[in-house]
């Protein structure tokens, strides 16, 4: 259980901008992001949109590259070019499930062309009927049965949850070791979403596959994760433990967070926000802590330097000088 | 149909029986089937339902904007005793914005594009008054102060602005002619939690201060429980739980509302396996026999494949429409 099954080190993602006037500027999407996950872990990634998210799953299914630090799959540098077989193999191991069950399934292919497609590239089975066979069996573990209903039909008539089932189904069809969820149930309607999360749930263990699951509600990565990291303007702010993360959280952004998420129990009893506000640009990020001009507790040390990564506890860290 | 029992409260809106819907080659999709709720002046009743479930097309049928082959079958909808049911379109658009405005859903799409903030909103106003253009402009000016955008964002066009500040802009846009109601259709859905956090204190800091009524629909019950006084359950176009927030949080009675809320992971407590709902909604062309949730609930019973409930009451605050609590008296 302690081996780790990925690791980053100081990874940048910087886009350029190539309009006239913004020429030599970057996007800084992710900036000295760094950690690992344990074979089997469910890390969850917590952000608000342009946090950086969505970039680090892209950088570690390497649909980009990193502009500086280390990607290390299994002990494998990802970095470079890699020979298409390298690559081919890379992306059988790690697997995305994409945010809108819409655009993700080819609106031309019926379900069973879309869901025949990893095993014919990845060459897993070798005849059409173990395949078709494969297909079906998969399609029963994402709850699509009877699978022959699911196979003929084509995207658009099938409601958004059975389309994201297909999409979560495709992405375990070709037992991969890690499985990149970037916020799979936020389109979804509310009825939906328990079920598809318990599902991925009992399919990362049947499967044993270790899981990053990106996503914007806080209490949603509580259910599924084991582990938390809370991004802001492409920087960790805080990562540990989930329930440590929640209930001893530490930096400023992550009680943020919390309290502006909806909770019925405490009604209107709760403390108004302490901080309004826009997440910053990234062609500019603040100097210093990124999260400065938002802090109620700022200090002026605070826009001075990038604050390091602060153990708080038991392998939770955040970055944060208070 | 309850009346939640406030003698000192004037009613504002009162929905009789509305039946609301789509006609189509083959057939008529009942989007809203008899529904039927109160709201008092000044208060806030949340609507609450899955997509596809008639929210939306209730909200349209109260600001009359069901167009094409959307059309009002039967009910009424009184507000300050006239029927918005039978009055002429010349007549509504006297009402209209005036009186019950409207935020829209999706705010990056329902400002024009093409042109600036200011004359969006000076177009409300010289739409529906007699005024002159300077006057016009310092009555928006003042109202993007009201949510918080600076005067300096006049001139700005939407795509200059963030998806927190549209959505402040339509609100503004809603509150310009001073209305008694304000219709929200999933303003807070396409936000960030933080953002979704500011405009809903925005929103309740100027009901307060400026005394309007709000009806707001989302599909999010978690917020929706937490800021509105009042609450309907909507499913497949019929309200199946209707009452105080408070009593239906802490004693859902309806299958669906239960289900509803055991979607909604917590941020406190233990950890425990929560269920869900399985399966979709009906078709509203042929909606099942009898109870329409029956096909998803998991405590059916023969009946409710035969007959459908109606809403009965259960206390002062609270009524269900469910076989399972008719005619009980439940603690």
């Amino acid at each position: 259980m302690n081996e780790n099954i990925l690791v980053l080190e100081g990874v940048n993602k910087h886009f350029p901008l190539n309009s006239f006037r913004m020429r030599g500027k970057f996007v800084h999407a992710m900036d000295e992001v760094s950690f690992s996950l344990r074979k089997g872990e469910v890390l969850a990634i917590v952000g608000e949109s342009g946090s950086g998210k969505t970039t680090t799953a892209n950088v570690i299914s390497r649909i980009y590259r990193q502009t500086a630090g280390r990607v290390a799959f299994e002990g494998r540098e990802l970095s470079g070019s890699m020979s298409r077989k390298e690559e081919l193999k890379h992306h059988k191991r790690v697997q995305m499930i994409f945010q809108d069950p819409f655009g993700a399934l080819n609106p031309t292919r019926t379900v069973g062309g879309i869901m025949e497609r990893p095993f014919i590239i990845h060459r897993i089975a070798k005849e059409k009927r173990s395949v078709q066979e494969m297909v079906d069996n998969i399609l029963v573990q994402v709850g699509l049965e009877p699978p022959e209903q699911f196979t003929r039909k084509f995207p658009h008539e099938l409601s958004g949850g059975q389309r994201q089932r297909v999409n979560i189904a495709r992405a375990f069809s070709v037992e991969p070791d890690l499985i990149l969820a970037d916020e799979p149930t936020s389109m979804l309607d509310v009825s939906n979403r328990m079920s598809i999360m318990n599902m991925m749930l009992n399919l990362k263990e049947r499967h044993g596959v270790s899981f990053i699951y990106i996503t914007h509600d806080l209490a949603g990565a509580r259910y599924m994760s084991d582990r938390i990291i809370v991004m802001y303007a492409g920087m960790i702010m805080e990562i540990g433990p989930a329930e440590e993360v929640i209930n001893n959280s530490f930096h400023p952004y992550t009680r943020l967070l919390k309290s502006a998420a909806p909770s019925p129990e405490t009604g209107l009893k709760r403390n108004p926000l302490t901080t309004g506000g826009d997440i910053p640009s990234l062609i500019d990020p603040p100097s210093g802590c990124r999260f400065h001009p938002r802090c109620p507790f700022v200090r002026e040390s605070c826009s001075l330097e990038i604050p390091p990564m602060k153990k708080i506890g038991e392998n939770h860290y955040a970055r944060c000088i208070l | 149909m309850i009346q939640l029992e406030r003698p000192e409260k004037t009613r504002l809106l009162q929905c009789k029986n509305l039946v609301a819907g789509y006609r189509i080659k083959s057939g008529f999709v009942h989007a809203v089937d008899d529904v039927s709720f109160d709201l008092d002046k000044g208060g806030f009743l949340g609507i609450a339902g899955e997509s596809g479930c008639g929210k939306s097309t209730l909200a349209y049928a109260i600001m009359r904007l069901l167009k094409d082959n959307a059309t009002i079958e039967g009910g009424s909808l009184l507000f300050k005793g006239i029927d918005l049911v039978g009055l002429s379109e010349e007549q509504m658009k006297k009402i209209r914005w005036v009186d019950i405005s409207m935020a829209f859903q999706s705010a990056m799409n329902a400002l024009n594009p093409v042109l600036s903030v200011g004359e969006q909103l000076t177009d409300v106003i010289h739409a529906h008054e007699e005024v002159t253009q300077s006057d016009a402009r310092e009555r928006a000016k003042e109202v993007l102060k009201l949510v918080d955008i600076s005067t300096d964002r006049f001139n700005s066009y939407p795509h200059q602005l963030s998806g927190g500040m549209k959505q402040r802009v339509m609100i503004a846009m809603a509150l310009i002619l001073d209305p008694e109601l304000i219709i929200m259709d999933e303003p807070t859905t396409a936000l960030d939690v933080v953002v979704q956090r500011t405009i809903i204190e925005k929103i309740q800091e100027l009901r307060k201060a400026l005394g309007f009524s709000v009806i707001f629909i989302t599909h999010d019950l978690s917020l929706l429980v937490e800021i509105s006084d009042t609450l309907a359950i909507m499913y497949a176009g019929k309200i199946v739980e209707y009452g105080s927030s408070e009593s239906l949080f802490n004693r859902p009675l309806h299958p669906y509302t239960r289900g509803l809320m055991n979607s909604f992971p917590s941020l406190t407590g233990k950890i425990k396996r929560m269920g869900g709902i399985e399966g979709k909604p009906p078709d509203l062309l042929k909606p099942p026999e009898g109870c329409r949730f029956h096909p998803r609930c998991p405590q059916v019973m023969t009946i409710c494949r035969e007959s459908c409930p109606v809403l009965e009451r259960i206390d002062d605050r609270h009524s269900v429409a469910c076989f399972l609590h008719r005619g009980a008296e439940i603690l």
